[in-house]
């Protein structure tokens, strides 16, 4: 093994620990980081649960439709929380230490990510407990297809915010950005309503938006292969593994050149 | 081998420099920061960077730990070029900010722990160290609290202790005692002298403060990213010959015309009344006494050039920043 590579691995470990370290530290966030997401589950499912109806798919409840976007919205919101701190921790944290240290600025990346996208996945694995609950038996669901889209989505979420919070430095910014690209990013992936016919300007955004591969394909992991029809706006397989990894490939590659370019 | 602080200052290619810098520039926009700046640090040696605030020592230091990529110039590490920001010139780095450096959400040993797992220290060795280097740091009893639960000297010696877990050959530090009381600054200088002495450390600093370029061995005077001089802080002195007085009093200007017009000497406005260099200032002062009447001076001070002096005079300007008596 190359000295470099050796570098490299052990800055990606150091982060990657220290996220999660830093996670089962704070318990409050631990707990607020389940219970909102199952009041959000409720609240708004339950609310939207008598007026929606999907005519395609007769028989599926609003609880069951809004319940992959929810586990989702838990791996973008870790990663939107977990990279806005790279802002300060970089000028005034322990990430000082690591840029300066032998590791490159790939491992930074890379092991940053694979923290901040570790705690989102921790968080979303908790809230599927609640699967049976949400209208999906447990014996159909793909675990293994399942895992592969939440890792690869919370990878490449966290690399995308790293990026983001790299380049503006800026913490006011990053919420601008969060409130007018990440959250409305994550209403337009299918994860509240599905794309309707009647609106295709609305469609063509949700197929140009890489979470709406995410969401698809998590839908379709929980359904252990066949998703409803017309509950997702790009109902393809492998189109769904393709765009997820291709994101977090495209991510990981931003983010290292965000961060090479402005040291 | 630590080299006397008396050593004369000589050729900076010295065959045992441990870094050397040479001809470093960088422009930011239109503006020049740093032009031509050489220096070479000794092995063993502590080497101050003496400028005031922006003077281009920080950009220096932002330089030689790889945060800034400089326009022109070459650095030699250990006898081999290396370009800036270089893995062998970080592995072997150890690095104190002016900002805090550690995560306060952890403890001080996990602190310790993670930078010597950055550098790959082996856990056996890194445990051991890291129960040596907090109980230097006076901080034994603290070693598994989190750091947001300690005082802001604490942290400071928390971050030295982190920067040295990796046993770095070269010490690398932004201003390392801004904002500490002046007791907390004798100790970690009683702290960086000893372990330069056990260890054979090398040290470079920036710093505005000279008491504390004065702990240096050598110092290179900084001013518009320029080296004005460089040599041992004794021999800089040197350059101000005769003693420094202070006279304080209400009428600061009126201070000056009397010493201009009685004395023939040019006196400089300060804090509370005005300052000039001259010499044998002990046999002035009773003139000086006698030469206002009574009231009209509140304290008369004598005391020699020290490296704030030095500076004023080498570049014309004052070094500012928190200067103390």
């Amino acid at each position: 093994m190359s000295v470099a590579l050796g570098d490299d691995l052990a800055t990606v470990g150091v982060l990657w620990r220290r996220d999660l370290a830093r996670f089962f530290r704070q318990r409050s966030r631990l707990v607020g980081a389940l219970v909102q997401p199952i009041v959000f589950w409720l609240l708004i499912g339950g609310g939207m649960a008598s007026t929606f109806s999907l005519g395609t798919a007769p028989g599926l409840g609003y609880m069951e439709y809004f319940y992959p976007g929810i586990v989702v919205m838990m791996v973008l919101f870790a990663s939107i929380f977990g990279t806005i701190t790279v802002i300060e921790d970089r000028h005034a944290g322990f990430l000082q230490s690591v840029v300066v240290g032998p590791g490159s600025r790939t491992a930074l990346v890379l092991g940053k990510s694979l923290g901040v996208g570790s705690v989102g996945l921790m968080q979303a694995a908790l809230f599927l407990v609640f699967t049976p609950w949400a209208g999906f038996a447990p014996g159909d669901v793909s675990w293994f297809s399942l895992a592969l889209f939440l890792v690869v989505g919370a990878v490449g979420l966290s690399a995308f915010g790293f990026a983001l919070a790299w380049w503006l430095d800026s913490s006011q910014a990053y919420h601008a950005v969060m409130s007018i690209l990440l959250l409305p990013g994550w209403v337009l992936s299918g994860a509240m309503f599905p794309a309707s016919a009647d609106h295709a300007v609305l469609g063509a955004i949700m197929r140009a938006n890489p979470m709406t591969y995410i969401v698809s394909g998590v839908r379709r992991a929980l359904y252990g292969g066949d998703l409803p029809a017309g509950t997702s706006a790009v109902d393809s397989a492998p189109l769904e593994l393709a765009v997820t990894l291709g994101f977090a490939v495209a991510a990981v590659s931003l983010a290292t050149f965000v961060c090479h370019k402005r040291r | 081998m630590p080299v006397p602080a008396t050593a004369p200052a000589s050729d900076p290619a010295a065959a045992d420099a441990l870094l050397e810098v040479r001809g470093l520039a960088l422009r930011f926009r239109e503006r020049r920061v740093l032009e031509d700046l050489t220096f070479s640090v000794r092995r063993g040696e502590i080497f101050g960077l003496l400028g005031p605030n922006g003077s281009g020592k920080s950009t220096t230091f932002r330089i030689m730990t790889g945060l800034l990529v400089p326009d022109a110039g070459r650095m030699t590490f250990d006898g081999a070029p290396v370009a800036p920001g270089d893995r062998r010139l970080r592995r072997r780095l150890g690095v104190v900010f002016q900002n805090p450096s550690v995560d306060i959400t952890l403890t001080c040993r996990e602190n310790l722990l993670l930078t010597a797992a950055l550098h790959r220290v082996p856990r056996s060795v890194a445990r051991e160290r890291a129960g040596t280097l907090l109980e230097l740091a006076d901080l034994a009893d603290r070693a598994d609290e989190v750091v947001k639960n300690l005082s802001g000297g604490m942290r400071r010696r928390l971050e030295l202790a982190r920067s040295l877990i990796h046993r770095p050959s070269l010490l690398i530090m932004d201003e390392p005692t801004t904002g500490l009381d002046e007791i907390s600054f004798h100790r970690t200088w009683d702290r960086l002298q000893a372990l330069r002495r056990r260890d054979g450390l090398t040290i470079l600093l920036t710093t505005h403060r000279p008491e504390e370029a004065a702990q240096c061995d050598r110092l290179a005077l900084i001013d518009r990213g320029v080296v004005i001089a460089c040599d041992t802080p004794e021999n800089l002195q040197r350059a101000v010959s005769g003693d420094v007085i202070t006279v304080s009093g209400e009428d600061a200007d009126g201070l000056a015309a009397v010493v201009r017009e009685r004395f023939g000497l040019e006196a400089r406005r300060v804090d509370d009344g005005v300052s000039f260099v001259c010499e044998r200032g002990h046999e002035l002062i009773p003139r000086l006494v006698e030469a206002f009447p009574a009231g009209r001076l509140r304290a008369v001070n004598l005391k020699r050039p020290s490296l704030a002096d030095v500076f004023l005079k080498l570049t014309g300007h004052e070094l500012g920043g928190e200067e103390r008596a």
